[in-house]
């Protein structure tokens, strides 16, 4: 039976890379006793695998990683005996069991959320209109949005408009004051794109407007946090579905 | 959407600068918690190395589960903070802190350091100086800078570290602690002074307060005298000792890194001690009597670890794992506990024999594998000079017995520049590795897979205090090198040289670990010189930098040959000369006479050779008293 968990990652955990927190989640599965399907051979591994891996330095409310059990609890249970494995800036949300014949996490990605702010409010450079204004210039108002993307032979023209689904001004705590960013971006195995990118092209974009000063925006990526929200299958019809709803809770 | 809160002692930016982000993170799985503002004690345990390396070592994390029990205690840890993040420090003046709580080292009550190799003690000053607590314990007044503890094999010979420690605790851990906290509260709580601590705690066992005690030197440099200060101060320390190990604790709910450490596994100490009395092994003195662990206790701590860990992987630790009385019932448990759990059992310090082959088959992939034998000589007369008993007959009938089994790569573990070694000596060696391969090929083709492949290491040797060789000379560099080069000859003329290969050290190491291991207190001029001009990380060939090593000693006039090269005569008044390590000085003396001629000694469960330890009667020495 496959089931696909959900959790965040958060806090200190931030800083854990994508390798380590595999190995992180093999030796969780033991200590909770999760009844985990092993590869054959000498050196047996948990049947396992991540749907996204993410980068060093970014939160997030919306991981994902399936694994393959021989008999499971309910979900409720599940996730009890997960979060008591678990350490703090890690937290089990969803154990669902998947469809017969359902993809892997991995292959069904098609897009992921982020937010984007500033660590700290007195670095925000932008107010709520400011940047509202600087979005809609970015991404409403150009008919494309085109970055060099580098690959490991070579450089390539791309345009990002298509690929960013959704780009919008966030409040961090609804505060005003300190607003942020909110997209919806191109995910998985066809087209990925990070946020960095879109930061990249948009403060690029700023830079070379005349409708915004030039020295009052500028940005240290390093005072920003990237917090991913949700990741994304495609449904049959094209609309985006959170990776988790194609499974069900156990009873 | 909430903010990502750093309560961290480094800032993001830091952390997304340097390597591996998770050695300063703490936050691991079993890490104990406690509110530092409701305990009376705060301790720092350090291992003066990267994390990686520090949190392999089971030492610490005994003694971190042993404090972390007392409800009054809270023992946090630090490590050597990796050159990227050193020069942060240094550069933006931020204190070292301890993993759990993140706090500045220099704010706990205890810094305990745990000493395990002479190329760390950059590194110990390394920690001092990021922790902004003065090198010299001499500069320590007051109660604003902890009391630094050293611990572990290297304080056997202290002395080289003298003036950086306020005490060195000698033996094992579990005995005296508690007494030593016991005393440090109750000197806080009624005002006493620094001073005052350290002269009581002087009077504990296995306690050493190296400013309590003067040296005087001869002209020629050797010792005259060695004695305390003060009326009341013992003149001999006698290393502590656990008699009983299944009264001890363990740590059954060990800390689980987050990235990938040296030993990254659940680790089962079956026994301390060893029975065989090598004479160059310092571990197979110091430790002595032999005692071991009952296989009903480490079954179930076992079982304990390896729910509590999640780990995959349980291995067996030991010096010498085959000499464990229980082996065959503990294995057995294992691999019945273990099995279809995707756990992997790994049995370090196994002697080949049949039984040990028959179990290797069951744990391990044979055609991946390799087997260990450590010969240490390559001649029969030279084992019998080191008192290692492994006949050449033996290596070649475990050797045969693998090949026929399925396996195909040997690894042999020499040392070279042993007491009365010769080039015949050196030369048995790769003779040794051919009679091997000889014994591959003698399978017939159809039943063998390809070429067998064996690999002939060699180290440098390095006498160390309490062993009988404590008297040998070592050379220099270049006759180090000269003799690994004699090995590399011999490797050459063998007719299946293809199937062999030849690795040896560099040889500078081997002669600042000489200095070292048995120096005195006036080498700390060259190690704190070598300190200040750039050397850390020593251990790590990448960063270990000998001309700059060469330097410090010329500048300071620190004369290496008079710690290696030099012939120590059977009277002098040797640096380590006042701790009792239970084995005597006449044992050690008779045991060099006899590795002269060629005389073996036999191990203790076959005959007890007297050597000292049964004063703590315990282990080997009573379970087999003849
Ligand atoms: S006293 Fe005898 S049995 Fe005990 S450790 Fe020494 S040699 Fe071995």
């Amino acid at each position: 039976m496959k089931i696909r968990i959900k959790f965040r990652k958060f806090g200190v955990m931030r800083f854990i890379g994508h390798l380590d927190l595999m190995r992180y989640f093999q030796k969780a599965m033991r200590r909770a006793g999760i009844d985990i399907a092993y590869s054959e051979g000498f050196s047996p591994h948990q049947i396992m695998s991540f749907a996204s891996p993410l980068g060093v330095g970014m939160a997030s409310d919306g991981e994902y990683l399936d694994i393959e059990v021989h008999s499971s609890q309910s979900s409720r249970q599940s996730l009890a005996a997960l979060n008591q494995a678990m350490v703090e800036g890690i937290e089990v949300i969803e154990y669902k069991r998947l469809p017969e014949g359902a993809k892997n996490a991995m292959s069904q990605v098609a897009a992921a959320s982020y937010t984007v702010y500033f660590k700290q409010k007195e670095q925000n450079p932008f107010s709520l209109s400011v940047l509202s204004e600087a979005l809609q210039g970015f991404y409403q108002d150009q008919a494309e949005i085109l970055v060099t993307k580098q690959t490991k032979k070579s450089e390539k023209l791309m345009d990002l408009k298509p690929l960013i689904y959704q780009l919008q001004v966030v409040c961090v705590n609804d505060d005003a004051q300190n607003p942020g960013f909110y997209m919806k971006l191109s995910s998985g195995s066809a087209e990925n794109i990070k946020p960095h990118l879109v930061l990249e092209a948009f403060f690029a974009y700023l830079s070379r407007s005349d409708a915004f000063p030039k020295k009052l925006y500028v940005v240290d990526p390093m005072d920003l946090q990237i917090h991913r929200q949700e990741v994304y299958a495609q449904g049959a019809d094209g609309e985006f579905l959170p990776l988790g709803e194609v499974g069900e809770d156990i009873l | 959407m909430a903010l990502q809160e750093n309560h961290l002692a480094l800032s993001d930016r830091i952390l997304m600068r340097v390597e591996k982000p998770a050695r300063y993170l703490g936050n691991e799985v079993n890490m104990v918690k406690k509110d530092p503002s409701q305990v009376e004690l705060r301790a720092a345990m350090c291992f003066p190395d990267v994390y990686e390396i520090g949190m392999s070592h089971l030492g610490m994390q005994i003694l971190y589960d042993l404090f972390n029990r007392r409800p009054d205690v809270y023992c946090e840890r630090v490590f050597s903070p990796w050159p990227d993040l050193h020069a942060i420090l240094k550069e933006q003046q931020l204190p070292l802190f301890t993993l759990e709580t993140q706090s500045p080292v220099r704010a706990m009550d205890f810094l305990i350091i745990t000493i395990q190799y002479e190329m760390c003690y950059t590194n110990i000053l390394q920690v001092l100086d990021l922790s902004q607590i003065p090198l010299h314990a001499s500069e320590r007044s007051g109660w604003e800078t902890p009391i630094v503890i050293g611990g572990g094999p290297c304080t056997y010979n202290p002395e080289p570290l003298a003036d950086f420690f306020d005490l060195f605790y000698i033996g094992e851990g579990e005995t005296q602690y508690d007494a030593l906290f016991d005393l440090y509260r109750d000197c806080r709580r009624n005002g006493w002074s620094r001073a005052d601590f350290l002269r009581a705690a002087a009077k504990l066992p296995g306690l050493y307060v190296p400013a309590l005690y003067d040296v005087t030197y001869h002209q020629d440099g050797t010792i005259q005298s060695f004695s305390p200060k003060e009326e009341g101060i013992p003149a001999k320390i006698k290393k502590e000792l656990v008699r009983e190990l299944d009264q001890t604790s363990y740590p059954t709910h060990p800390l689980v890194p987050f990235i990938k450490v040296t030993q990254d596994r659940v680790v089962l100490e079956i026994q301390r001690g060893c029975i065989r009395g090598c004479r160059f092994c310092q571990a197979g003195m110091i430790y002595r009597p032999t005692r071991e662990r009952s296989v009903s206790t480490l079954k179930e701590w076992a079982r304990e670890m390896l729910e509590s860990s999640g780990h995959e992987e349980i291995s067996l630790s030991s010096l010498s794992s085959s000499d464990y009385s229980g082996l065959a019932e503990l294995v057995s448990f294992l691999l019945k506990e273990c099995r279809g759990k995707g756990i992997n059992i790994s049995l370090p310090s196994l002697r080949i024999d049949a039984f040990s082959l028959d179990v290797m088959r069951k744990v391990q992939d044979v055609k991946k594998s390799s087997l260990t034998f450590a010969p240490e000589a390559g001649s029969q007369r030279l084992r019998d000079v080191i008192n290692k008993g492994l006949t050449e007959e033996a290596i070649l009938k475990g050797a045969a017995d693998a090949f026929a089994g399925g396996w195909q790569k040997v690894k042999l573990y020499f040392m070279l520049g042993l007491p009365t070694e010769t080039e015949e000596d050196r030369r048995e060696i790769p003779r040794l590795a051919e009679k091997i391969a000889r014994c591959y090929y003698e399978i017939p083709k159809e039943q063998r897979n390809g070429k067998c492949q064996i690999t002939i290491s060699t180290s440098f040797f390095v006498p160390k205090p309490f062993t009988p060789f404590q008297w040998a000379q070592m050379y220099a560099p270049g006759e180090y090198l000269a003799r690994a080069k004699d090995v590399n000859d011999e490797v050459k003329q063998q007719l299946n040289k293809k199937s062999l290969k030849y690795n040896w050290h560099e040889a500078d190491v081997t002669v600042l670990e000489g200095v070292f291991a048995r120096g005195d207190r006036r080498v700390a001029r060259a190690l704190e010189r070598a300190y200040e001009k750039g050397c850390i990380f020593d251990a790590w060939s990448e960063f270990f930098d000998n001309e700059t090593w060469m330097e410090a000693f010329a500048e300071t006039g620190v004369s290496i040959d008079f710690y290696n090269t030099r012939s120590r005569a059977l009277d002098e008044l040797l640096p380590w000369d006042f701790i009792d390590c239970g084995v005597t000085k006449e044992f050690l003396r008779r045991e060099w006479e006899q590795a002269k001629a060629g005389v073996v000694t036999p191990n203790c469960r076959a005959q007890c050779s007297g050597c000292g330890a049964r004063q703590f009667e315990g282990g080997v020495c009573v379970e087999n008293p003849n």
